[in-house]
């Protein structure tokens, strides 16, 4: 057992050891706003104070913390990208994510399952072989593995030649990763608070002006707050908040649905995806499969469920792992992904002195909570965007520098 | 086992068993009997048997609660299926069951320690430890995930057979107990087609156990007379044993059975899904022993069991003293009712139950159950006297029972309004959560809607069935009656939580968790109810909250100091209930598209391929044996198409016809090239990018008429094109028409220098000859009586003519062409060898040569985009990409070494370490006699000559060297022939 619940067992009365230090009030002026208070935005936070010492920040979130797609998405993590540029910014985060729980003091349990990319068709077995040279290319853990191997790796997976679209090969990952997506939004958030940093829940930005001194206005719901930087950070609602302070984005918002069964004995170890089936599959700690597909196929900004994503997405399971016909579905939600064209991120400066964004991140962003908090904090502190992000400014659209990860993202996270 | 041996009542209890019918089913490997109309859960409590499974956490024991399949320590495995939950799984012969979550057996569960060891796994524990040093969690979840998950999943298991159905109705009523059937009656009779929804397998609800009050003679009248009525009128449809699991936007219902989906669109919902009993929290409130009093109702009145030999009663309301009536009714010993009202809410009751011999002791609490040894039943409960502020005092005395049953109130089931966009809000008047925001074109009735007495609950469900009646236009005569309800204000008790200081005080049974967890939860900053839930997981389990979240909430709100009027529960997610994935999927219909030439490909040897959802011939192994042959079987076909004549099924080709005076002007927009001046009876190549300039789809247009053209498509590309081709034009209001015509015409492309040949000797009313017949012609004609659209491209670079004719007919013209052909060595052709014969042509293939970000000249296809035009999608970003410097052009090559190692698609292009592009083709050409392909290469290498790297596997570098393309007949006389 170790010393840490040996404390918690022999103490007489128990310490609540607040995770979060109590609120404070909301002030009219900070350095530096955050707007979000999602992964991402904590993330940003935590370094702001951390690697910066700007410690005069407050972080505002409309609902409750890292109520967004952090608390909504399927905590895949993995850097076997498509683009140099994405693959070595993504294999930055894994980088930080194998020693966050220890810099942070809670257990994220990151667990490195390794993933397992299936292709059915030629065309697959040719993008995955793509994606593996271009990791191995720069070094990322990465290869295209024939039926035989796969067999061994995921010995539960159908791999009969007489289905609908019979298994060729998979894209394997080995350090691909799933994590406890809360842990990791309050780990930043009290690592950001322990400095300082003020997160202001229940907080919503209503209106952004841009002033003449280059300081910015922020209208919320209680009251308005003076900012020197603001950072955005609002996942699905991007182009809402962007256009507030007259920013128009690239990004197109659909909903992201996913479900999770019933706790089960653990039986499947690899997260295995498949582009063509559109479906993506892990099991956790607690025992449950955290299943997901692809987006919904039209723009929308509400989190409804609908009947037509369960009944697809558990035909296609079904498909590679007809046994589970009894495991039941215990939960379905949705989130919204903010999907850019070219199926990378947005980070980097606007139109707007003083206003960084930090969108697009579709399906995929929460692996990068590590590395694009870091990012953008030092974009916050020194107006200058770190190299490793820099492909991925705004500005990139209208040059027509995209950064083209649509072949690997689909439905890959 | 319990000690008590439970026997059965007499007759009438147990309304819904066959005592004439007895099944023998097994249990943990113990043979058992039961009655039909028996669940696994009552059959095994007839037997005494009330433990069935062990807790996720702590390994206790458990038995059913609700015994309405509400919570899910009813869990089960049966067979290949786990968490099935026994209460409401009728026994059948052969029957075999087993308790779930033990290590050992059931009854001597080697996990149980895990509770002994709780204060040392606080709540979040997870979260606190485990993690230092670097690299030792994944140890540590080693070991938690041998202890995750409940039930066992049989990778082998058999699979079994599930559907679908539609179903329509003007009403649908969910629920079928007092509520449902008077809401559907006056539905019904207004005019509407109502369906009437239950989840049990028989109509009733609580009015096949609840006393209201009243005698339960009564109560079975009213109920058979209300059944009776509805089993007779002809507008009304009745599904039982179907659990409405989901309402999705616009009344879209998802019904489930074991094997069967049901999907439902409703004009109008009711809901009348009632409530649950909620459990009143103190130590080892959640051992077997321990019920609530609708509970212990049903399982006296639905299955005739006796609960047990002595009880006592906890009590906050009226329906406590009914289940004192049931139990002493029974014969049941009643030892004191522990009422923990300061003043009774009804004199009249304690009157009553005192005179028939029952201690009633006001201001008082349980505030411990005592257990057996081995916490499988109870023997007594510790009884503590309340302050005034509802608080137990240091005053306690013991009570030997076997049985407690406990009714503190309900919370309404309003998970299924909430899916359909309704709120649970607290109501301080009622202590519990009412539903607000009821989504439109819907309604609420009975207990879900706060209604409890029994008249008002009927009031309530005529109202809303005639409100659903007047929705659909309907007139009825009748006219609703609001009853004033005089049970909802007393029936829930503001606080049923006395916590232990020992703890085992339950507040979640699916996650063991404590009122001490979500206290510290609380204390550890963890303040909003969500973030409460998240981190102490309560609320996360199978029952998804039902029986927690109404106590949670009381107990965050409490020790947060926030108010609790007006605090939600946390949002409601479907399923209502846990759906197996069989009953999602169904049958699997994965559609499989197959070309009318499938058959005789399949009979002439052909080897499929998927190509999105069709299936084509890969190539013709013959009768050889396959795979000693492929590369062989590819250069035959190879060879048969330079040398003589071979046809390709080029079915699986999108086609779509566009006709209007605008015609032209819309390709001109959908593509890159012009189509204006495109003559009638010609070909045009047809390049569609979108609009970040990326290449889509390619194709060829026909110009049939001025104001007609037939277009085809890639194979996987047709779809998404006419989707998109009529999204356009909704914004664009063109005249035009575009149809999807690709399963009209089959197509087949016959070529090869002896093609005319074989065409000039079919019977046909279309001159083939080279002048009236050109290169990009297109002709319309018959041919062999079968009409046909022919043109001549030049994919495969040789003579050649494709033919388009009607579905039907393709089989009989294909047929022809192989007969006819046969004198100059025809062949059938697949994909395979097609690919090696365009690729020596240089042809690229969308998808494999291009991905998301190739625009056209970096394919070398500038030639195919009209820049003067004023707009085609993508023009803008393209006119923006030239303004900058190309990054990569897409080129053929040559090995410089025929001796080395062979490059294979995918493989990177590399100069100075860095990945500038990579091959997208290759093959052997037996033609040229050596290895070609295509690949992106930086421009300075895209000069022809120029030489360049590839990556192959190991790391290995390997020279390639540019060259022109066509590598094959480069002035492209042949296809010209
Ligand atoms: C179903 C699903 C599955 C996913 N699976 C994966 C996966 O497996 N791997 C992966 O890497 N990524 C995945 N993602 C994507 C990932 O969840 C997101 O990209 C990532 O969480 C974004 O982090 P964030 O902190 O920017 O956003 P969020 O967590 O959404 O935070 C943004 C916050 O901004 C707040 N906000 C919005 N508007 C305002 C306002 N006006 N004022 C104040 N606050 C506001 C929101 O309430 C929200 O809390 C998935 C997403 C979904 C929906």
């Amino acid at each position: 057992m170790p010393l840490a619940l040996l404390k918690y067992g022999i103490q007489r009365k128990y310490k609540g050891n607040r995770y979060f230090p109590a609120a404070k009030p909301l002030r009219s002026a900070y350095d530096v706003v955050i707007i979000g208070g999602g992964g991402h935005g904590l993330a940003c936070a935590y370094y702001l104070a951390r690697d910066w010492g700007i410690s005069d920040v407050a972080v505002l979130e409309k609902g409750w913390l890292a109520s967004g797609n952090t608390a909504r998405n399927t905590a895949i993590i993995r850097s076997n990208y498509l683009t140099p540029e994405g693959a070595l910014f993504y294999e930055e985060s894994m980088r930080l994510w194998r020693s966050l729980a220890g810099e942070l003091g809670i257990n994220l349990m990151y667990s490195e399952r390794g993933h397992l990319t299936l292709a059915h068709t030629d065309a697959a077995i040719r993008t995955s072989r793509w994606r593996a040279e271009v990791n191995q290319h720069l070094g990322i853990d990465s290869e295209l593995v024939g039926r035989d191997e796969l067999a061994k790796l995921c010995p539960e997976l159908n791999l009969s030649e007489d289905i609908r679209y019979p298994v060729l090969g998979a894209l394997y990952h080995p350090p691909g990763a799933i994590a406890r997506h809360d842990a990791v939004a309050w780990g930043y958030a009290r690592g950001a608070m322990q400095s300082g940093v003020e997160i202001h829940q229940q907080t919503e930005v209503t209106g952004i002006q841009s002033l003449d001194d280059g300081s910015i206005e922020l209208e919320t719901d209680r009251g308005s707050i003076s900012a020197g930087q603001v950072v955005q950070a609002v996942a699905g609602m991007s182009s809402e908040l962007a256009r507030m302070v007259g920013i128009k984005l690239p990004i197109r918002s659909v909903p992201l649905q996913a479900c999770v069964s019933e706790a089960l004995k653990p039986f499947l170890d690899p997260i295995v995806v498949s582009g063509s089936l559109h479906i993506y599959v892990s099991q956790s700690a607690r025992g449950e499969l955290v299943m997901g597909g692809a987006t919904d196929p039209y723009p929308l900004y509400s989190t409804r469920s609908t009947l037509d994503f369960t009944e697809g997405l558990m035909a296609n399971m079904l498909e590679l792992f007809p046994f589970l016909e009894n495991a039941k579905v215990l939960r379905q939600w949705a989130g919204i992904a903010d999907m850019t064209p070219d199926f990378s991120p947005v980070m980097g400066i606007t139109p707007v002195s003083n206003y960084y964004i930090d969108a697009g991140w579709g399906t995929w962003g929460f692996k990068a909570t590590p590395v694009c908090g870091s990012c953008m904090a030092e974009l916050a502190a020194t107006g200058k965007a770190p190299e490793l992000i820099k492909p991925f400014e705004l500005e990139r659209f209208s040059r027509m520098e995209q950064v083209g990860e649509r072949g690997a993202a689909s439905v890959g996270h | 086992m319990s000690k008590f041996t439970t026997s059965r009542l007499p007759e009438p209890w147990g309304s819904v068993i066959n005592r004439d019918h007895t099944i023998s089913f097994r249990f943990e490997g113990k043979g058992y009997q039961g009655y039909e109309g028996d669940t696994l859960a009552s059959a095994l409590a007839a037997n005494g048997v009330m433990l069935l499974s062990r807790s996720f956490k702590y390994h206790r024991p458990r038995g059913a609660f609700t015994f309405a399949g509400l919570d899910a320590n009813s869990y089960v495995q049966v067979g290949d299926e786990p968490n099935v939950l026994a209460d409401m799984l009728p026994i059948s012969a052969g029957l075999s069951a087993m308790g779930q979550n033990y290590l050992g057996s059931l009854y001597r569960d080697h996990a149980v320690h895990a509770g002994r060891l709780s204060r040392f796994l606080p709540v979040g524990f997870y979260y606190r430890a485990f993690f230092r040093p670097k690299g030792i969690w994944p140890l540590w979840e080693r070991f938690f995930r041998r202890a995750a998950g409940l039930g066992k999943i049989n990778c082998n298991a058999d699979e079994a057979y599930f559907d679908k159905q539609y179903l329509f109705a003007d009403v649908a009523v969910i629920g079928g107990g007092p509520a449902g059937l008077s809401a559907a009656l006056a539905a019904a009779r207004a005019g509407a087609n109502v369906l009437l929804i239950e989840e049990a397998a028989t109509l009733g609800g609580s009015l096949n156990y609840a006393r209201f009050q009243r005698h339960r003679r009564d109560v079975d009248s009213l109920r058979d007379s209300l059944i009776g009525q509805v089993e007779q009128n002809d507008n009304i449809r009745v599904l039982v044993g179907a659990t409405c699991n989901g309402w999705f936007p616009d009344n879209w219902l998802a019904l489930s059975r074991p094997n069967r989906l049901y999907k439902l669109r409703a004009k109008h919902v009711i809901a009348c899904t009632g409530s649950v009993e909620q459990a009143m929290v103190f130590r080892n409130n959640d051992l077997p022993g321990v019920l609530p009093a609708s509970g212990t109702q049903r399982l006296m009145r639905l299955y005739g069991i006796c609960p047990g030999s002595r009880a006592v009663v906890a009590t906050a309301n009226a329906e406590g003293y009914d289940v004192v009536l049931d139990l002493l009714e029974a014969g049941i010993s009643v030892q004191a009712v522990i009422d923990v009202n300061q003043s009774a809410a009804s004199p009249e009751l304690v009157e009553q139950v005192s005179t028939m011999g029952v201690a009633v002791h006001q201001a008082c609490t349980v505030g411990e159950a005592i257990p057996r040894t081995g916490l499988r039943s109870i023997t007594g409960v510790v009884i503590n006297k309340l302050a005034e502020s509802g608080e137990a005092t240091g005053e306690s005395w013991q009570l030997d029972c076997d049985l407690l049953v406990t009714s503190v109130g309900y919370a309404p089931l309003g998970q299924l309004v909430c899916h359909a966009g309704g709120e649970l809000i607290y109501d301080d008047a009622l202590n519990s959560f009412i539903v607000t925001n009821v989504p439109p074109d819907s309604g609420l009735a009975g207990s879900v809607n706060h209604r409890y007495a029994l008249d008002a609950v009927l009031a309530d469900g005529r109202t809303a069935g005639l409100d659903a009646a007047r929705a659909l236009g309907l007139n009825p005569e009748a006219d609703s009656q609001i009853m004033p309800d005089s049970g909802a204000g007393g029936i829930n008790h503001p606080y049923p939580i006395y916590p232990h200081r020992k703890g085992k005080d339950f507040v979640d049974f699916d996650e063991d968790q404590t009122v001490a967890d979500l206290q510290n939860a609380v204390a550890d900053g963890f303040e909003h109810p969500e973030l409460a839930k998240r981190y102490s997981t309560v609320g996360m389990g199978p029952s998804q909250g039902r029986l927690s979240s109404l106590n949670a909430l009381r107990i965050v709100q409490r020790v947060s100091g926030d108010h609790l009027a007006g605090a939600s529960v946390t949002t409601q997610r479907p399923p209502f209930k846990p759906v197996s994935f069989g009953v999602l999927a169904g049958r699997s219909f994965e559609p499989e598209r197959l070309t009318p030439m499938h058959r005789w490909h399949a009979d002439n040897g052909a080897v499929f391929m998927p190509a999105g959802m069709w299936k084509r011939p890969a190539y013709y192994a013959g009768n050889k044996d396959r795979a000693a042959t492929v590369a062989e079987q590819v250069a035959e076909e190879v060879a048969v198409i330079r040398g003589n004549v071979g046809v390709i099924d080029v079915s699986t080709l999108g086609g779509i016809e566009i006709r209007g005076p605008d015609a032209a002007e819309f390709l001109n927009r959908m593509y890159t090239f012009a189509y204006k001046k495109q003559p009638v009876g010609r070909a045009r190549y047809l390049l569609m990018t979108d609009d970040t300039g990326g290449i889509v789809d390619d194709g060829v247009a026909c110009r049939l008429d001025d104001e007609h053209f037939y277009i085809t498509t890639t194979t996987t590309g047709s779809d998404t094109v006419y989707r998109n081709m009529l999204r356009r034009n909704a914004e664009w209001g063109l005249e035009i028409d575009a149809l999807n015509v690709t399963s009209t015409y089959a197509g087949m492309n016959i070529a090869g220098p002896m093609s005319r040949q074989v065409m000039e000797k079919i019977e046909s009313d279309m001159d083939f000859s080279k002048d009236a017949f050109p290169y990009l012609a297109v002709r319309q004609g018959t041919i062999n009586g079968i009409p046909v659209i022919a043109m001549r491209v030049g994919f495969v670079g040789e003579l050649g003519y494709e033919l388009h004719v009607p579905w039907t007919q393709a089989l009989a013209m294909w047929k022809k062409l192989i007969a006819v052909g046969a004198q100059f060595g025809i062949r059938p052709v697949g994909v395979e060898a097609q690919r090696v014969l365009r690729l020596e042509k240089g042809h690229i293939i969308i998808g494999q040569d291009t991905d998301s970000l190739t625009m056209p000249r970096d394919a070398a296809l500038d030639w195919a985009v009209t820049s003067s035009k004023p707009y085609f999608i993508g023009k803008p970003a393209i006119g923006l990409s030239e303004t900058r410097p190309q990054s990569r052009l897409l080129v053929g090559f040559r090995l410089l070494n025929s001796d080395g190692p062979v490059p294979e698609e995918s493989h990177l292009v590399v100069r100075d370490d860095a990945i500038v592009g990579r091959v997208t083709s290759v093959a052997w050409s037996e033609a040229l006699d050596e290895v070609i392909g295509l690949a992106y290469v930086a421009p300075e290498q895209a000069e022809s000559g120029a030489n360049f790297q590839i990556k192959v596997s190991q790391g290995l570098m390997v020279a390639a060297q540019t060259v022109q393309t066509p590598f094959y007949d480069p002035e492209n006389l042949r296809q010209a022939l």
